[in-house]
């Protein structure tokens, strides 16, 4: 691993753990297009911070980006309450505009610095090698945008763990939260505040399209994984690194944009748990109800038998013909199910006649006890 | 500054205006049915076609359009697919589908850059942003035609279809339409219109023309019908009106792109329309809120 790849994987691995802990609280309250929307208005609040400003390196430029996607939350809320418009239609008409403006803003009146819209856009993770180096004294801490995101990442760690129990209450049922009196409001506009604030601090790494790949993309590959929250806080960010250091290794190797193959490396992670997962994957869930359509035809066939058991109809009924007229299966699909079931030990054959072994009436008893 | 810059901005006014009428009226349905952000997850997913199509040698613009609307078009599928499927619920399987296709969109793109004799020609910035309008020629302006006419037509064609699915669609099913074919269609119209935009006014941007002519047209109106065609109407006019005034405005030095002043014309005309509209509007219901019952 060169010393660039070095640099660089710690960077994305800083982000994506950085972000997978907010983007968790955004996938399970609805707010992912939300963080979409803040993540692109950014560049409208950075472009204005810096005509406050006029420094591009300045902290308050990052902290006027955050306001503006805490703002961009506010103008959406206040357009829905209109009751004129609807969440998703507030959204894509906040965003586009704000983003419109920055675009024409950055344009018309920044040509001559060095806010290059692209660059900005894209995100520049390979370029970590080329950062200052952070220094106290003889300790080395490495790159100063690494340092950032791993503060924001310890932030995002506390902050999760000191509010656990009312980001977690609010989540899962604000009106118990707020009759509680946890302020769910307060809670939800601190979300937004810290997804504006890590989204900022990732923008120059990954850029604003990717980021949303960051916060939504390993927590919904979590939320496959698991149902208990600190697990899928946790599965999170470890997914979120994983893809960094595959995705990394994969950019430097290829030459590609490092953010778009991280970003490619999350949904191939996410494929593979959605086919795959052992709970909840497609897969898993395509045997489960092959397998259960199997169990039900076997059990079906063992109450058919109870039913005529000792009957005077049992000739006609408990024989290949009987079954097919009788329950209207094909003889195919007859016989496939009788196979199963004498394997199973629950019939055997006497004849051309099926007849109910004692593990086989039992199924048959206790699913009739259930019902009745 | 003079009110006609140039003789050439006729069909480039015409052209916008006309992806517009389209992606306003389509759009419409979009907002209706509450899945306004699909055309923005649209037009950033439809990154990785155009670079496939750029891989497989094709470099006529129909044919990247057309790659566009493909991928574009597989990854809603993909995103009806996850949210049938699994609990990831519908906004995070668009944004998570947004970001990931755009991603895999700029790995292609940048690998074509590096890996291929002349694949820097490849013009990134054009796609996000959308090129200098002035740039669009009559040639341009033909495919982009027949596509909206396309889209157009089918809007004409399957009126009572598309009306029944965007306010019910349980009873459309209950009644025998093929919805979830017909979900297919619609939102096949939406890429359309978006991968029709991509190219003027690029990625970000061509969200907005997808819902704002639709929200503005809906404080006018309460029927579909109208709505739509006022959205149509809204949607040519802020195409119109923003690429004129870019060109107007740009002088030797400073050119104004033309992308976003047409979204800031179309917000301008939504936000304009929110406050104004009559009894809905905002500034209305402040003149006489004891009408109006809170929302």
């Amino acid at each position: 691993m060169s010393p660039a790849q070095l640099e660089t994987t710690l960077l994305v691995a800083a982000v994506a753990a950085a972000a997978a802990l907010p983007g968790c609280f955004l996938v399970l309250r609805r707010l992912a297009l939300v963080g979409d929307a803040i993540s692109h208005v950014l560049l409208f609040g950075i472009v204005v911070a810096f005509f406050i400003v006029g420094d591009l390196d300045s902290p308050w430029l990052v902290l006027g980006a955050a306001a503006s996607g805490v703002l961009t939350v506010a103008l959406v809320e206040a357009l829905q309450r209109t009751g004129l418009v609807r969440e998703d239609a507030a959204i894509g008409l906040v965003f586009p505009g704000l983003f419109a403006l920055g675009t024409l803003l950055a344009s018309l009146y920044l040509r001559s610095t060095h806010l290059d819209v692209d660059a900005v856009l894209l995100g520049h993770a390979e370029l970590a090698i080329t950062t200052p180096k952070v220094t106290l004294g003889p300790f080395e801490f490495g790159r100063l945008p690494t340092v950032v995101m791993t503060g924001v990442f310890l932030m995002n760690v506390m902050l999760t763990i000191v509010f656990f129990k009312e980001l977690k209450l609010s989540t899962f049922d604000p009106a118990l939260a707020a009759a509680l009196g946890f302020m769910p409001g307060l809670i939800h506009y601190g979300l937004m505040g810290i997804v504006s604030l890590t989204t900022v601090a990732a923008f120059d790494a990954v850029g604003p399209v990717m980021v949303v790949a960051f916060l939504v993309v390993p927590a919904a590959t979590a939320l496959l994984l698991t149902e208990r929250l600190g697990v899928m806080l946790i599965l999170a960010s470890v997914i979120g690194v994983l893809a960094a250091v595959i995705g990394v290794a994969v950019a430097f190797e290829l030459r590609t944009n490092t953010a778009g193959t991280v970003a490619t490396v999350l949904g191939a992670l996410f494929t593979l748990v959605f086919l795959f997962s052992p709970r909840q994957g497609l897969i898993g869930n395509l045997l489960r109800r092959v397998q259960q359509r199997r169990e039900f035809l076997v059990t079906m066939l063992t109450i058919h038998l109870t039913q005529h058991e000792g009957t005077p109809a049992e000739p006609d009924e408990a024989r290949f013909e009987g079954l097919h007229r009788h329950l209207h299966w094909e003889l195919g699909r007859v016989a496939t199910v009788v196979t199963r079931a004498e394997r199973m030990g629950l019939i055997t054959r006497d004849g051309a006649l099926l007849k109910l072994t004692p593990e086989g009436r039992t199924r048959a008893r206790q699913m009739l006890g259930e019902r009745g | 500054m003079s009110l006609w810059p140039d003789a050439s901005v006729g069909p480039v006014v015409l052209g916008t205006a006309m992806l517009g009428a389209v992606s306003g009226a389509v759009g419409t349905f979009a907002v209706v049915r509450r899945r306004s952000l699909q055309g923005d997850a649209v037009s950033h997913a439809a990154l990785p076609g155009v670079a496939l199509a750029a891989l497989v040698g094709a470099r006529s613009e129909v044919l990247l359009v057309l790659g566009a609307a493909a991928v574009g078009w597989f990854a809603m599928g993909l995103v009806a697919t996850i949210v049938r499927r699994s609990k990831v619920p519908f906004d995070a399987a668009l944004g998570g589908a947004l970001a990931v296709f755009f991603g895999l969109g700029l790995v292609l793109m940048t690998y074509l850059q590096r890996h291929t004799p002349g694949g820097g020609a490849l013009r990134l910035q054009q796609y996000l942003f959308g090129q200098d309008a002035a740039l669009l020629r009559e040639d341009d302006l033909r495919p982009m035609a027949i596509l909206g006419g396309i889209a157009i037509a089918a809007v004409i064609l399957l009126w009572k279809e598309f009306k029944l699915l965007s306010f019910d669609p349980d009873f459309a099913a209950s009644m025998g339409f093929p919805a979830r074919r017909l979900d297919i269609v619609l939102t096949g119209l939406v890429v359309l219109a978006v991968v029709i935009g991509l190219q003027t006014v690029g990625v970000v941007l061509m969200s907005a023309l997808i819902v704002a002519p639709g929200v503005a047209a809906r404080q006018w109106s309460d029927r579909l019908g109208s709505v739509v065609i006022l959205a149509g109407l809204i949607g040519a006019t802020a195409g119109g009106i923003g690429t004129w005034l870019s060109h107007a405005l740009s002088v030797t030095r400073h050119t104004v792109p033309t992308g976003p002043t047409i979204v800031l014309v179309v917000s301008v005309i939504a936000i304009a329309s929110l406050a104004l509209a009559p009894r809905r509007g905002i500034l209305w219901r402040l003149h006489r809120p004891t009408l109006v019952p809170p929302p």
